[in-house]
């Protein structure tokens, strides 16, 4: 499983009142809420959107970035609001860890939009080793490879402080892994 | 010892106990990005921790959950190793236990992940990933304080004396455990001779081998650290956000 397969479109179904609503859709459009400019499904933790055909009741799965992840709560709740607002008020959420999640699951539009907020996106995840070596950061502000890392934890749990050596700009690494 | 319900609470307390400590230096490290990377790593093995109590709930079947077990049980029923309730020391000190403790869970969670039992070798695959982010940081230290002035060489130098024999423990052999303990220390072996050589330590000898966390017979300092870690759920059972 990848997440390619959390991005197929599903059906879309009518609700009791004609309306039609798409569960994935709605699920799909919550916003990480620590990287307000990413959607889950585009930072890859939305994993499926599945609908009972006889009950219609929706179950989301989604998987954490990191073990500890504090914005989890506020994920399942924003979920749940989302799908309630698309006729679907009784959704329920799961959380799985396996497989577990890696930063190459984050979608290229995802890539981009960390860009523009001046988050350096992460690079591939290395197949052997297990240290990810991080190759050639890139300044998010002026795009200089001359960067340096200052620290290898920053303000949330997968992401790293980075500085340009170019611009002086500290920036936020999004940590491969 | 030892079924897997006690080799899981064992892991999910060695997490826990250790988030508990590492998060006593948070606004006191010795700079702003050692005090949010350690924060960081106490978060990891809080998230790591909450994984294996549940689980470890859910093995005994008594109706425990995360929080019971980590709020309602006495020093006694704790299956940390020691290494991780020692105190936190100078900076030195948590460093030797945080690269002593990474060299072990390392190869722990990555031998958990091929594991016959499902849940646990999710928990390893998704620990293993930050586990290595952890070790790598507790080297570079040791490695810089080590290799670095006459005083940062002579701290970490006394720091990894001090800690060493507490690493013991943790390799125990379990046979009838869901990984045998004892087939991680070669590998830890391997790291810690390598990082500690780099950085001009000697490795410690000597045969002292403090035990008993596994079974509940802890160091006085867990106690202390259970006391101001409960406090708040004893007296307020319950209580949320």
């Amino acid at each position: 499983m990848n997440a390619r397969s959390a991005t197929q479109p599903s059906p879309a179904v009518a609700n009791e009142d004609g309306r039609v609503s798409d569960a994935r859709t709605a699920a799909a459009s919550v916003v990480d809420p620590e990287i307000r400019v990413i959607t889950i499904d585009e930072l890859g933790i939305l994993r499926a959107v599945e609908e009972d055909p006889a009950s219609g009741r929706v179950t989301v799965t989604i998987t954490p970035t990191y073990t500890g992840c504090p914005a989890m709560d506020v994920i399942r709740a924003d979920i749940r609001r989302a799908l309630a607002r698309a006729g679907h008020p009784d959704a329920e959420v799961r959380t799985v860890y396996s497989p577990p999640w890696s930063t190459d699951w984050i979608s290229e539009g995802g890539r981009a939009k960390l860009a523009t907020a001046g988050i350096s996106p992460p690079a591939p995840v290395p197949t052997a080793g297990v240290v990810p070596l991080t190759l050639a950061v890139r300044c998010p502000q002026c795009g200089s490879p001359e960067t340096e890392q200052v620290s290898r934890f920053g303000s949330t749990a997968c992401k790293a402080l980075w500085r340009c050596r170019s611009c002086a700009e500290p920036f936020d690494h999004l940590k491969a892994l | 010892m030892n079924g897997p319900f006690d080799f899981t609470l064992g892991l999910g307390d060695d997490a826990l106990v250790a988030a508990q400590r590492l998060a006593e230096w948070t606004t006191r490290a010795p700079e702003m990005e050692e005090d949010i990377a350690l924060a960081n790593i106490a978060l990891d093995q809080l998230g790591a921790a909450r994984l294996l109590l549940t689980y470890a709930g859910e093995l005994e079947g008594a109706g425990r959950d995360e929080d019971a077990l980590a709020y309602l049980r006495d020093d006694r029923e704790f299956r940390n190793a020691l290494l991780v309730e020692l105190p936190n020391g100078d900076f030195a000190v948590t460093m030797a236990k945080l690269f002593f403790l990474a060299a072990y869970q390392l190869p722990l969670y990555s031998a958990l992940a091929g594991c016959a039992d499902e849940r646990l070798a999710a928990i390893g695959a998704k620990a293993r990933k930050e586990s290595a982010y952890h070790l790598d940081h507790g080297a570079l230290w040791v490695k810089r304080l080590g290799d670095g002035t006459e005083e940062s060489h002579r701290r970490m130098q006394s720091a990894v004396d001090e800690v060493w024999p507490y690493t013991h423990e943790l390799f125990a052999a379990d046979p009838a455990a869901p990984v045998d303990p004892a087939t991680l220390r070669p590998a830890f072996d391997d790291t810690v001779g390598s990082v500690l050589a780099e950085a001009t330590l000697t490795k410690p000898e000597g045969p002292w081998a403090p035990a008993g966390g596994r079974t509940g017979v802890h160091t006085e300092h867990l106690s202390y650290l259970l006391a101001e870690m409960q406090v708040l759920h004893r007296a307020h059972p319950g209580a949320r956000w």
